[in-house]
């Protein structure tokens, strides 16, 4: 059922290309019914989820000489990753009904992406990883560079160069665990039980420095966030969602899945890097968004703000020393609900800068003004976003960072209390934002005469990820319950 | 009687939001439910300050979110509900037709409800979530005119700086929760060593900012953006007691750490006495009630600090009582005159026979005139304080019957007949302002009959000398509003502007702030085109090793964009090069994998990937042509 759910969007995207003639509005809304549908399995897989181990598991063999097999499953990490990706598909899918330009093409493109993202998420082998984590780079390559904007096509060869290049050096990561193990195998559950290179610290060092520095680019973690702003920047709404949604997380899930738990020694050793780099990117993130004129490059910066929370608290957790396994799995906890929470929130609001680009073709914060009056429902959705990104309690980034911070604090309290100021950074250039934007005299880009409210389908694609922000903000429990399960198992690991 | 502690914030939380998700629809009705619920809200106060019911819910993994009912809580929450019903029920007349009434009550809901949770959670997770939530509601309802930047500018300046204070409580609760793995407040004063420390300063940090004590006091100036009845509820009574109310409930760990008491009891006898002057020096109503209510709430953070509970929870509500009924007074006269600058309200008092009573009872109360509320709630306050103390509160009882008197002597002078106006107040307000005199006179009187607060009496002694005082500061005030004022123009100055702390906060704060963001910004912008142009370069370099002719071909393809010359060409060309390098990379990875799903022989020689890797980048370069083209 796993595989169901993981090939599903593909094999739609095959029909679609395969058959001639198709309407364009069949075309967009199968791409509507098919999303829906992965999210349903996706939300049965959860229902059936026993909050044990590895769940739905399907191992076949492929290439067994060198120990490659197709090896899928889920547990309290994936999981709720898995359903936040068909969410947002799902939501990006309601967006994309008034898509015009090339739809037919565009939905397959979109459909493989989601393909290649439940892929990452799903693997439990290292070549499988690595080839969804390659398929969603040409993906979302293709959509910069075909469907984007602007500078589209320049800023689609940086993000593609960037985490290409990061890609392969995860996979040199991955080739040196395989190495090390005995028998040589790239399964990853195999290579957590064996942590073969437990006591070789140079070579271990060395693989934790290729897959970090693999993971850390996609993450994106400072200073390897170059390709961010501008990738986001051209992408089309859609897309910026995805991106930032769901492909940045490949990322940290790979910290989390990959190199926390095979290489527990390398981990507690460099554990200081992340904790530095984490509080270097939230600080690093919130001021250079601050400073932004551009909405959809500000958002993309807190992007680099909110992943930096995620690798303070798994810095932290590998901090065992004057630490206590309470505070770890606090720690580890929060930033798996980060990368679910940010998901929703940032996924939302890029989906909503994707109304300015389409009503007025700008970005730029000073050519808006006082929008709140001829489009109140846009204006209420950008500030509910707002404030569920700049971490107010009631919406999950609250419970996420919240998470992090009162885990992290007791082990790093001077990195924690720097990371703290990341809230106020944050909350200032959200309220700056909408201040500019929304409120205040009406003031609309030159030629632009009128400024149309949220429409039904945009308004049907971002509100339920903001409603769902906020359930998970009020009742956290059964996002809680899941990731609290998987996250206890990598503590665990860690602290081997 | 679980279901009623839930009940308490929880129901006007869910009406508030559902109202502002109706929006507009719901403009017409808003009124009445707001009402209705702020109505049903006081009997469930009042039932749960008598059963004392506790409840719990599970939030984060072994922090779950607890409420409680406790002498304290009760006392609050049974102001609040009152409060916010006397507010609402005024609210009724303050909005026209026209006017989003839906999300103005909206939001005060959702604002009573996070004040109900933040003083009935007995942990630092329940409180925090609260705190928060009332601040975002604050921002929204200071901004509620968002058509004028003005407001919305201040609304910005409270939600940032009472968030950096907030910052307090964050750290707070990292810091308990590593020294004891809980965050029930009860238990913080026992924490060890330096954590007890951080909690201490953290918990301080959060009632200055809050509470708009020193040198955060400016925040509350700029609220006055905001509605008539958002300051009578928000900005004087509740929320901004809300530090008060913290440092009450933690008045043992301020003791236990050794110098948080002492630091309590100065910050606010500093910031009764600063703000005290301050408030003397406006000329607008509601800036004078503002920076009153500073001084005012120093007077409970000075209690909490020493130690003396009960007499800064009866100051609490009291001044609640008092300073809402002076708000929306002042409220009542911007609606019928329209205007609060006290000069143009010279003479509003005998005009509106029954806003001048109500507004001359708020604000003998506020002078601390015997027998009415603050007098004695000001009093049990400083029972037993230090004679240091004691004098510095006392210089702050002066300036509040100074600044108390002023405002009054100048409503109830002589009209000068300047207004027309003689519309008479709408009848809810009406409602409302007679509905909160009482309480205002007389909750200090009834607070010592209270049972259980007798065990700590009035000091005869000191409570004649604050008599005399409030009654000499009303008389020299009496003089000023006679003679004009007798302070020399940068003093006046100074004290309008709130002693340029808002100023000083920008200088100190937000200009680095800003300068270090842009220069980030700069920063950011230039390295991406470097790395980008090194890497090319590099590409370019490992390419023309590699292969010398597809270095050729690739050379011969692009030279003619590079022709130019430009930097900027070279540069682009330098990319796609790399990126149809990647490419190959890609498939190559890619069809190989899918080779051997296909149960292709796996020959493991090298030639054979090549020739797969250029079969796919033909294929891919083939697509790339025609849909992009």
């Amino acid at each position: 059922m796993l595989t169901a759910v993981i090939f599903l969007p593909v094999a739609a995207a095959l029909v679609l290309l395969g058959v001639p003639r198709i309407p364009d509005a069949v075309v967009r809304w199968v791409f509507v019914a098919v999303a829906a549908i992965d999210f349903a399995l996706v939300v049965v897989l959860w229902s059936r989820f026993d909050g044990t181990g590895f769940d739905h598991e399907t191992q076949l063999p492929w290439m067994p000489s060198i120990g490659v097999s197709y090896h899928v499953g889920v547990d309290g990490i994936s999981l709720p990753l898995l359903a936040m990706t068909a969410g947002l598909f799902l939501a990006g899918a309601v967006y994309s009904l008034r898509h015009t330009d090339r739809p037919r093409g565009f939905v397959a493109l979109l459909l493989f992406l989601e393909t290649a993202s439940l892929g990452v998420f799903a693997s439990l082998d290292l070549i499988l990883f690595f080839l969804f984590f390659d398929l969603s780079i040409v993906g979302m390559y293709f959509v910069i560079a075909v469907w984007g904007h602007r500078d589209n096509r320049r800023a689609a060869l940086m993000f593609f160069l960037y985490t290409f290049i990061g890609s392969l050096v995860l996979l040199l990561g991955f080739i040196g665990l395989y190495l090390a193990a005995d028998p040589s195998t790239f399964d990853i559950p195999t290579l957590v039980e064996q942590h073969p290179l437990d006591g070789s610290p140079v070579a271990g060092g060395l693989v934790l420095l290729a897959i970090c520095l693999g993971l850390a680019i996609k993450t994106p973690l400072v200073p390897f966030h170059t390709w961010l702003p501008p990738a986001h920047t051209e992408a089309p709404a859609v897309g910026s969602a995805i991106l930032a949604g769901v492909l940045l997380k490949m990322g940290t899930y790979g910290f989390v899945r990959i190199a926390m738990p095979a290489l527990p020694e390398q981990w507690r050793r460099y554990a200081l890097v992340f904790v530095i780099v984490g509080v270097i990117s939230v600080l690093y993130g919130a001021l250079v968004a601050l400073a932004q004129t551009d909405f959809k490059r500000m958002i993309a910066y807190t992007s680099v703000n909110h992943m930096g929370y995620i690798a303070l608290a798994i810095g932290t957790a590998g901090t065992i020393a004057g630490n206590t396994e309470q505070a770890r799995q606090l720690a580890v906890t929060g930033a798996v609900t980060q990368m679910v929470s940010h998901g929703l929130i940032t996924g939302a609001l890029f989906l909503l800068s994707g109304v300015f680009y389409d009503r007025a073709r700008s970005y730029d914060m000073g050519s808006y003004g006082g929008l709140a009056g001829p489009a109140p429902r846009f204006a209420g959705l950008v500030a509910v976003g707002a404030f569920a990104s700049l971490g107010l309690p009631g919406f999950s980034g609250f419970i996420a960072e919240f998470q992090i911070f009162t885990g992290s604090l007791g082990a790093r309290p001077v990195a924690t209390a720097l990371a703290l100021l990341g809230i106020l950074i944050t909350a200032a250039l959200f309220l700056l934002a909408l201040q500019r934007m929304f409120l205040g005299q009406r003031r609309l880009p030159q030629s632009v005469p009128e400024f149309a409210d949220a429409r039904p389908n945009e308004l049907v694609a971002v509100a339920p990820l903001l409603a769902l922000a906020l359930v998970i903000g009020v009742l956290p429990r059964f996002l809680l319950d899941v990731i609290e399960s998987g996250a206890s198992t990598v503590v665990e690991l860690v602290a081997r | 009687m679980s279901v009623l502690l839930w009940a308490l914030p929880g129901l006007p939380l869910i009406t508030g939001a559902a109202l502002l998700v109706a929006g507009r629809r719901a403009d017409r009705r808003a009124p009445v439910i707001g009402v209705v619920v702020a109505a049903l809200l006081v009997p469930i106060a009042v039932l749960a300050a008598i059963t004392r019911p506790s409840v719990q819910a599970p939030m984060l993994a072994g922090l779950p979110v607890e409420l409680a009912v406790d002498g304290l809580s009760a006392l609050m929450a049974v102001t609040v509900t009152v409060v916010t019903l006397a507010v609402l029920v005024y609210s009724v007349a303050e909005f026209g037709r026209d006017e989003a009434a839906s999300r103005f009550f909206g939001l005060m809901l959702i604002f009573a409800g996070a004040m109900l949770a933040t003083v009935t959670a007995t942990t630092l997770l329940g409180l925090l979530m609260a705190w928060e939530v009332m601040g975002a509601a604050s921002y929204a309802l200071i901004g509620f005119w968002w058509r004028e930047a003005w407001r919305v500018r201040g609304a910005t300046t409270a939600f940032i700086t009472t968030r950096a204070g907030d910052l307090g409580l964050y750290l707070a609760a990292g810091a308990a929760f590593a020294a004891s793995g809980s965050l029930d407040l009860d238990r913080l004063a026992a924490l060890p060593g330096p954590w007890l420390d951080a909690v201490t300063a953290g918990v301080l940090l959060a009632a200055a900012g809050k509470s708009a004590q020193l040198p955060f006091s400016f925040w509350l100036s700029g609220a006055m953006a905001g509605p008539s009845p958002v300051s009578a509820l928000l900005h004087s009574a509740t929320m901004v007691a809300a530090g008060g109310y913290l440092l009450l409930r933690l008045s043992p760990l301020l003791h236990e750490s050794g110098w948080g008491a002492e630091t309590a009891v100065w910050l606010g006898a500093a910031t009764a006495v600063a703000l005290g002057a301050v408030a003397c020096a406006q000329r607008d109503l509601k800036q004078l009630l503002a920076a009153s209510t500073c001084a005012q709430v120093g007077f409970m953070v000075l209690a909490a600090g020493a130690g003396s509970m009960v007499g800064g929870a009866a100051h609490l509500a009291g001044h609640a009582a008092v300073k809402s009924l002076l708000f929306l007074t002042a409220g009542a006269w911007l609606t019928v005159l329209g205007s609060k600058d006290l000069d143009r309200l010279r003479g509003a008092g005998r005009r509106h026979r029954l806003i001048g009573a109500a507004f001359t009872m708020g604000a003998l109360a506020l002078a601390g005139v015997p027998p009415l509320t603050l007098w004695v709630t000001k009093d049990l306050v400083l029972s037993g304080a230090p004679t240091a103390l004691w004098s510095a509160a006392l210089v702050a009882s002066a300036l509040s019957a100074v600044y108390a008197g002023r405002a009054l002597f100048t409503v109830l002078a002589p009209p000068t007949g300047r207004h027309r106006s003689r519309r008479p107040a709408p009848a809810a307000m009406a409602v409302a302002l007679v509905g909160l005199s009482l309480p205002a006179a007389a909750f200090g009187a009834a607070a010592l009959w209270w049972p259980g607060l007798a065990a700590s009496p009035l000091e005869p002694v000191g409570a004649a000398v604050s008599a005399i005082v409030a009654v000499a500061g009303l008389a020299a005030s009496a003089v000023w509003v006679r003679r004009g004022a007798p302070l020399p123009d940068a003093v006046a100055t100074a004290g309008e502007r709130w002693l340029g702390l808002e100023a000083l906060a920008r200088l100190v704060v937000v200009r680095p702030v800003w300068s270090l963001a842009r220069a980030l910004a700069r920063f950011d912008d230039r390295v991406p085109a470097a790395g980008a142009r090194g890497v090319a370069r590099f590409g370019r370099a490992v390419a023309a090793a590699a292969d010398e002719r597809s270095e050729r071909y690739l050379a011969a393809g692009v030279s003619s964009l590079a022709r130019g010359g430009r930097v900027v060409s070279s540069f682009v060309e330098g990319i796609g090069e790399r990126a149809i390098r990647a490419l190959v990379g890609a498939v190559a990875a890619g069809g190989s994998r899918l080779g051997a799903l296909a149960r292709r022989p796996q020959t493991g020689q090298l030639h054979q990937y090549y020739a797969q890797a250029a079969v796919a980048l033909a294929v891919l370069v083939l697509v790339f042509v025609l849909v992009v083209r």
